[in-house]
């Protein structure tokens, strides 16, 4: 059997969510492997949701936000940037590759971008292959069941 | 307040290799204000040492605690249960809190997981600058409060040293030369003929690199006549 990843998307709301919106307006298909969370902004997201999605089962993250100079809250998404590049130092010094940590920068007429990002995102995942080996993946139920 | 920087996870999975029970424990004082190792802190550490440890195959059971000050024993209660079974305490407090876990609970290894670095303060968001080198006899009156002993590159009590370019030290393009900014405050306050005054050396007895420095105030220390007989 193939591996499926779990990954799970902080989409801000005034953007990248939209995105996801139309991506699906548009009848346009995305892998079902991504699970999305609605934030605010994607300056919202702190290093301690996206450990927390590793720890319990996820096999990538990324977080959604404005285009640069777009941000509802003026710097927003760039504060998001800056923290996904120094967890993803942090992540590659425990020897998790960094690669499975990911920030996307759409806006929501973005659509098809969305759904072509998404796409990438999961082959370059199911490339990595699972974060955690055999029973160490025992948390990725409590993801779907916080997700669903 | 006590600046630290956080020191990388790898290196604290170094030391708990083969260890199964941890305790992260923070401190809501100076290293919460620096943004190294308050609640928010604990939890990423928390938390990269189970990835790290899910990632190896061999999970830890982690605690997280964070106390009011490291630095008081009496705050350290909380951690007492939890140390109980512990195989090692990950204390993200300044060096002072981790003296004062380690001597409370003798038994158990604890971990310094920042670097202390100095007495400091923030100059803005997400910029800590030192300020006090601590030496135990302070100039700063004569120097219109700056200190050139943590300010100027050869910590010169009788300055400036004549190498600096455009207020620039040449220690460094990006540092301020400290005597220069003394020069200018002392003339807005209009006392530059203490400039002409030679300062003695400080007694550097007082300052931390000898022995232990301690301070002691008999009038706040408790009456041992008035407190209950065992």
């Amino acid at each position: 059997m193939s591996f499926e990843p779990k990954i799970l998307a902080f989409c801000c709301h005034h953007c990248a969510y939209g995105a996801a919106d139309l991506s699906g307006v548009l009848r346009l298909q995305y892998p079902v492997n991504i699970q999305i969370i609605r934030v605010p902004c994607s300056g919202r997201v702190s290093g301690e949701h996206v450990l927390d999605a590793f720890v319990k089962g996820a096999d990538g993250v990324c977080v959604a936000g404005c285009l640069k100079g777009n941000c509802h809250y003026q710097s927003g998404n760039l504060r998001a940037g800056k923290r996904v590049e120094i967890l993803k130092n942090r992540l590659a010094d425990i020897g998790i590759e960094p690669e499975r940590l990911h920030m996307f920068y759409v806006s929501a007429s973005m659509g098809a971008l969305f759904a072509r990002f998404m796409a990438e995102l999961v082959e370059t995942i199911r490339d990595l292959g699972p974060a955690f080996s055999g029973q160490e993946r025992e948390g990725g139920e409590q993801l779907d069941s916080r997700t669903s | 307040m006590i600046l630290a920087r956080p020191k990388t996870v790898s290196s604290i999975l170094a030391l708990v290799g083969g260890m199964k029970s941890l305790v992260v424990a923070g401190c809501q004082e100076c290293v919460t204000v620096c943004q190294s190792g308050g609640r928010k802190e604990v939890s990423c550490v928390a938390q990269l040492l189970e990835i790290a440890g899910k990632k190896r195959g061999f999970p830890f059971e982690i605690a997280q605690v964070t106390v009011f000050r490291q630095c008081d024993n009496e705050y350290l209660v909380p951690l007492d249960v939890l140390m109980e079974k512990a195989d090692a305490c990950i204390s993200l407090g300044c060096g002072v809190g981790v003296q004062f876990i380690a001597e409370r609970y003798p038994t158990v290894m604890v971990i310094p997981g920042v670097d202390t670095v100095g007495g400091g303060g923030t100059v803005m968001s997400g910029v800590w600058e030192e300020r006090c080198a601590m030496c135990g006899e302070c100039i700063l009156a004569e120097t219109t409060g700056i200190c050139p002993v943590t300010r100027c590159a050869k910590g010169l009590l009788n300055g400036p040293c004549g190498g600096s370019v455009d207020g620039r030290c040449e220690a460094g393009t990006d540092l301020p030369c400290a005597w220069e900014m003394i020069y200018h405050r002392l003339k807005k306050q209009g006392r530059l003929d203490s400039l002409t005054r030679i300062r003695p050396p400080k007694n550097w007895a007082h300052s931390g690199s000898g022995v232990m420095r301690k301070v002691i105030r008999e009038e706040v220390m408790p009456c041992l006549s008035v407190l209950p007989l065992k």
